[in-house]
């Protein structure tokens, strides 16, 4: 069975934000409709996003490390919000696990929307019903698009290619590759929700310097000396070349 | 979770409106049974079911408040394979329907009235299982994943329908109406004491999730210092009450007052001195608590979600 997923590395995110407006821009200008963005040049900004990009401080100065954490819904394999709907309009596909929301059953009554512990899902104050990340399903079969094209936009846009996009559940894909390799986790366990999404780890990065990298193989004996000057009538690149 | 006042009239005016109807009940099975020395006058049961069915519809009326899209409401009842909120969405009407004819029954067939009342009598404790487990069933909302959720909302609805049976039962038949009121008393004290056990246990519980559980770093100290954008959100709207301490506890200590100590002592004081009339007063002063226990209850549920919502940057 297929469960689609995003894997994201917390150790290589900058906390950029491309994802959440490429996210903005992919999903406002879908078939689904636009996501609403109330004020947005206002005094107090409000509107729908698929996907937020936060900052949390770990450790005490001077020993601290700042983390982007991008948050978006986790498509979980056993998710809370499906079952408490009482139109059906939560879904989960078993084709190929994205939860989905249809926007034409919602009523609006928020309930999913409590039952969801990470808070991955938005009323849209505009369209009165309850909006989420799609996984970019109007993107991901689309074959009208380049086959590297048919990802998630946030996974297009990530310029340090920190979002992995995949079947979690192919061992051979390269999401659950790096999950198995890179200790890849799920958010809030404790609940029992199996997100589908995983984030790896922080990882010290360390300087690593060889011997070999200090004593030069092509000058063993470390003998340096003044460069012998070129005529002064040969040609020049810039006016560094000394004579 | 910040409180609707859509969902606290929902659930505070069905409750009464169910408390009425089973407080109306017993009586009814008392007096088929002949426990009663006083006949029970058919205008009682049949306006206190009418009253019960217009409680009923204005909780009904208020839910629809709570809806983005309140045209599309008759898709709630699809899926009660799965969904609290979709069996109470059944459950609701159909206790409606009961009750009307519950009230017609006793008005012109009583013949029928045994057996629609014990009908109604089912929908009415499935409705408060329906409502209680909405809240319950929520696991990660550790305040309401409890039993004592679904104790809370029938108790309290007992308390306050009772109560608004013996205000009912003064003007139609006073004598009935002392023996209500103390019924009213003894059933408040009950929810009484099982609202002071939720509030005892919610006062102890420990968030399971944390900042570290929810991002998943392995450091005692974990802090927010964005949560993506400067502005509000649905997030920092729908579950944050933004009440100061101090003011969630003057309505805690509001609401035992209300809801319970003030409508307790007006019905031993109505039964005492003989003034049924006060009767209806703790009514009121009941269910204005109710309406503040109600909010309490919402405020004080934390969602997990909170904690990816701590500062704005």
């Amino acid at each position: 069975m297929t469960q689609l997923a995003l894997v994201i590395d917390l150790n290589v995110c900058v906390g950029c934000h491309a994802c959440v407006t490429s996210c903005k821009e992919w999903n406002t200008s879908g078939s689904a409709g636009a996501m609403a963005d109330e004020h947005p040049y206002g005094k107090d900004p409000s509107g729908t996003f698929f996907n937020r990009v936060q900052t949390f401080e770990v450790g005490t100065y001077p020993d601290t490390q700042t983390v982007h954490f991008p948050k978006s819904c986790l498509h979980c394999e056993d998710p809370p919000c499906v079952p408490v709907c009482p139109t059906g309009a939560s879904y989960k596909r078993a084709s190929d696990g994205i939860v989905l929301v249809d926007y034409d059953k919602c009523i609006g009554c928020k309930y999913c929307a409590w039952a969801c512990p990470y808070g991955a899902r938005e009323l849209d104050m505009k369209e009165k019903v309850m909006k989420k990340c799609t996984l970019c399903v109007d993107r991901i079969y689309d074959e009208a698009l380049p086959v590297d094209e048919r990802k998630p936009a946030c996974v297009m846009a990530c310029p340090t290619s920190a979002r992995l996009f995949g079947d979690i559940h192919d061992p051979t894909s390269e999401a659950a590759t790096a999950i198995r390799e890179q200790g890849g986790y799920a958010l809030m366990p404790e609940w029992g929700t199996q997100p589908a999404n995983h984030y790896l780890p922080r990882r010290k990065t360390e300087m690593q310097v060889a011997p070999e990298q200090i004593v030069r193989a092509d000058n063993p004996l470390r003998i340096d000396g003044k460069r012998p000057k070129p005529p002064q009538d040969s040609p020049s690149l810039d006016d560094t070349t000394s004579w | 979770m910040h409180p609707a006042f859509s969902v606290i009239f929902l659930t505070t005016l069905i409750g009464a409106g169910q408390g009425l109807f089973l407080a109306l009940y017993a009586l009814d099975v008392l007096a088929r049974h002949g426990y009663l020395d006083t006949p029970l006058p058919a205008s009682l049961v049949v306006s206190g079911a009418l009253v019960a069915v217009a409680l009923v519809a204005l909780g009904l009326v208020a839910s629809f408040f709570h809806l983005g899209r309140p045209e599309r409401a008759w898709r709630a009842a699809a899926m009660w394979r799965t969904s609290w909120l979709s069996r109470e969405v059944i459950a609701l009407p159909l206790f409606m329907a009961l009750l009307v004819a519950y009230a017609l029954a006793h008005a012109v067939a009583p013949r029928w009235v045994p057996l629609v009342g014990a009908l109604g009598v089912v929908a009415c404790l499935a409705l408060f299982v329906c409502t209680g487990m909405i809240y319950a069933c929520l696991k990660f909302l550790q305040e309401w994943a409890s039993p004592l959720t679904l104790v809370n909302f029938a108790l309290l609805g007992l308390a306050s329908g009772t109560t608004a049976a013996a205000a009912l039962a003064a003007v139609w038949s006073p004598r009935l109406a002392n023996g209500l009121a103390l019924t009213a008393a003894v059933v408040t004290v009950a929810g009484l004491v099982a609202r002071a056990a939720s509030l005892a246990r919610n006062a102890r519980l420990r968030p399971r999730s944390t900042p570290q559980s929810a991002i998943g770093v392995k450091h005692p100290r974990v802090v927010q210092k964005a949560q993506g954008f400067m502005g509000s959100s649905f997030n920092t709207r729908e579950f944050f009450h933004g009440a100061s301490p101090a003011r969630l506890l003057a309505i805690k200590r509001g609401f035992l007052a209300l809801a319970f100590v003030v409508p307790v002592a007006l019905l031993l004081l109505g039964v005492g001195g003989g003034w049924p009339a006060l009767f209806a007063l703790a009514f009121a002063a009941q269910y204005a608590g109710l309406i503040a226990e109600r909010w309490y209850f919402f405020a004080q549920a934390n969602h997990p979600q909170n904690i990816y919502y701590q500062a704005m940057s």
